[in-house]
């Protein structure tokens, strides 16, 4: 089978017929085309579309946090709101409608306002990694040699060492805490964009056309931002959305360790970490603290599982390899 | 490039990542002040702030950086990486003590980990899209996005919690009893085996007893990338055309799976096992923190969280070299099954 054969069973349907003013009809923008061609890939996998929907839910309660828990004090939203100072935390009840944590932090509260640490810590690593793997990546597998020989080899460091141990050694280097934890999480997941837009940047620098601007004269910027980038960029936008889980994760795993926010702060991974000491209940009652363990949680799990859904649903759409299939 | 050529290259390589990640591990600590690096050059808890200034004067730990690199490398060549608090010991003490316990759990869940994944990654590549497909899909994905301490968390509250049964701790109380007594020795340090040597049976089984939540939640947690290779790899294989020339011939089924296409359909996967060992570790840190047991990785947390520099740093190295090392094996190996890697 010829690969010009594989181009021409695009199906019909995609191309969207629009007619100009007199009526002709004039076939839209091919980008246009591929954007629909996308979207109705996306939306032919029902896994996609739970995933779209989980994020999509989890993104309105981000949004509406100040509405669903209105803070006591807006200055400060992230502190969640507790009643005394008593050890033992609370079944549900009419005053806490899931309970409270370790000494009487509102359950509820916490896990609207974690909604918004996670999308902020998830965003904030995912969008640094991916802007050092587009100027590292494209220098290393542009301009090669030396540069690219010495950017590689640095990566490779940071590849030896076991990522979450790696992790927690930052951490204690820097001080605790969320913010730390997102400083850490950028200096250590960089390489993978790297690695990734580095090696489709190979197979793409040889071609003809990058070529030919070269022989025109196009400045070397040029070159890489109008040549090179729009056709190899998808390997990151790929690994930049299915990291996006994987970053929650790791930050919730170091958060739990006792490494991260400090208690009473609106993050799941902190709340999971109060739940360790409420893992058994009184006897008679074994399951009386399941509200603890369970709710945050549930929402690190159906967080996490949102955006490996749609990863997922990401790479076969967008990688040509997959997308034509 | 013939094969030695090819290990002999890599290994240049990997003393270059090894100094690199040793680079690594020194910058971390030069982030810290000097007052927190002194605990790798001396062993007393009660220093006043007088002494302090001496300690720092004495060891150097305001001169230029590469002078402190030196010395302390200088060190570790020797074997000598500090006290470390949380262990109540010198690091090398601590790690002794530690590892087997940690050893133990990757001794039992590693290899169920490779066979659950193989095995599932299979069932679901052969009967694709059929319930047992979407069963193994299921458990991947859960299985890459469940936090394993919620897991464990979950395990302990339903297993331990309500019905009372597999708690917690490395052993009962009985059976540390008769470990610490002086009939029993320590060959390994590793109670599955000291015991079995021992004729200890008791404490064996009260050791399996304790291992099997912790070996639990691993394996389900560990599989999924395993699992999700083998499946797509396997997919991959069967596609082939001495597939269809061994169904032609008239050989049956399971054969074909198990000898044309499995067999071929592994080669890739040995390629992750390095990519696995990182995430046990990553694993172990939070398993062995859940279910209470002392080994290297809750050492990792305990260091971390009372800043135990000394602690943390071994470890960091440690890991890495074996990281490294497993990688160049796994490397090896890979260019012995595939002659085509040489080339590279």
């Amino acid at each position: 089978m010829s690969d010009s054969h594989k181009t021409e069973i695009v199906p019909d349907h995609t191309t969207k017929v629009l007619t100009d003013d007199a009526g002709f009809e004039v076939a839209a923008h091919p980008r246009v085309q591929e954007f629909i061609f996308s979207a109705k890939r996306f939306l032919s996998n029902p896994l996609s579309i739970i995933g779209l929907i989980i994020i999509l839910g989890f993104a309105l309660v981000a949004i509406f946090a100040p509405v669903l828990a209105p803070p006591e004090n807006p200055e400060n939203p992230y502190r969640i709101p507790h009643a005394g100072w008593a050890v033992e935390p609370q079944a549900p009840s009419e005053e806490n409608i899931l309970g409270t944590m370790e000494q009487q932090y509102d359950v509820y509260y916490g896990l609207i306002w974690g909604t918004r640490s996670a999308f902020r810590i998830g965003f904030f690593v995912v969008l640094a990694n991916l802007a050092m793997g587009l100027v590292l990546g494209s220098v290393a597998g542009y301009f090669g040699g030396l540069i690219d020989e010495v950017i590689m080899r640095i990566t490779d460091m940071f590849y030896s060492i076991p990522f979450l141990v790696m992790a927690m050694a930052l951490v204690v280097a820097i001080g605790r805490g969320l913010n730390s934890i997102i400083i850490t999480l950028i200096v250590i997941q960089w390489t993978t964009y790297v690695r990734v837009l580095r090696g489709e940047i190979l197979t793409v620098r040889e071609n003809d056309y990058v070529q030919a601007a070269r022989a025109s004269g196009a400045s070397h910027l040029r070159i890489i931002t109008t040549h090179i980038l729009p056709n190899s960029i998808y390997s990151v936008l790929i690994v930049a959305s299915m990291n996006i889980g994987v970053t929650v994760l790791a930050a919730a795993t170091l958060s739990f360790l006792g490494l991260g926010a400090e208690i009473g702060y609106a993050d799941w991974g902190q709340m999971a970490n109060t739940a360790r000491n409420w893992i058994v209940g009184p006897p008679g009652n074994r399951l009386a603290y399941w509200h603890v363990v369970m709710i945050p949680g549930a929402a690190i799990s159906l967080f996490v599982l949102g955006w490996n859904l749609l990863g997922d649903a990401a790479r076969d759409v967008f990688d040509p390899k997959m997308r034509r299939k | 490039m013939n094969l030695l050529n090819y290990i002999l290259r890599r290994i240049l390589l990997m003393l270059v990542v090894l100094f690199g990640v040793s680079l690594m591990v020194f910058t971390i600590m030069m982030l810290l002040p000097p007052g927190m690096r002194v605990a790798v050059y001396v062993h007393n808890e009660k220093i006043t702030p007088d002494q302090l200034e001496t300690l720092i004067d004495r060891y150097g730990l305001e001169d230029p950086a590469p002078i402190q690199y030196c010395r302390w490398m200088g060190n570790v060549l020797q074997g000598d990486f500090g006290y470390s608090v949380t262990a109540s010991a010198p690091v090398t003490q601590g790690f002794s003590r530690y590892f087997p316990i940690t050893f133990e759990l990757m001794l039992i869940a590693g290899p169920l980990t490779v066979m659950v994944g193989i095995l599932l990654g299979t069932i679901g590549a052969v009967h694709k899209d059929k319930p047992a497909d979407h069963f193994t899909r299921v458990f991947a994905i859960v299985g890459y996005s469940l936090p394993t301490f919620w897991l464990g968390l979950l395990l302990l509250m339903l297993v331990y919690g309500y019905f009372g049964i597999f708690p917690p701790g490395y052993l009962s109380d009985a059976g540390k009893n008769i470990i610490f007594s002086e009939g029993f020795t320590n060959y390994t340090g590793i109670i599955l085996v000291d015991g079995i040597l021992n004729w200890e049976w008791g404490v064996v089984l009260d050791d399996l007893y304790h291992l099997v939540l912790p070996s639990v939640s691993f394996v389900i947690l560990a599989s999924a990338l395993i699992l999700r290779l083998t499946r797509s790899s396997m997919l991959e294989a069967l596609g082939q055309d001495y597939i269809r020339t061994a169904l032609a011939k008239g050989a049956d089924r399971r054969t074909i799976n198990k000898v044309h296409a499995r067999r071929n359909a592994l080669i890739p996967v040995v390629t992750v096992a390095g990519l696995l060992f990182a995430q046990m570790m990553a694993g172990l840190v939070v398993t062995e923190t859940i279910f209470n047991r002392p080994g290297i990785g809750q050492w990792i947390v305990r260091a971390a969280l009372q800043l135990d520099v000394p602690a943390i740093m071994f470890n960091v190295l440690f890991l890495g070299v074996v990281f490294v090392t497993v990688n160049l094996i796994v490397d090896i190996i890979y260019a012995y099954i595939d002659p085509r890697i040489r080339l590279y």
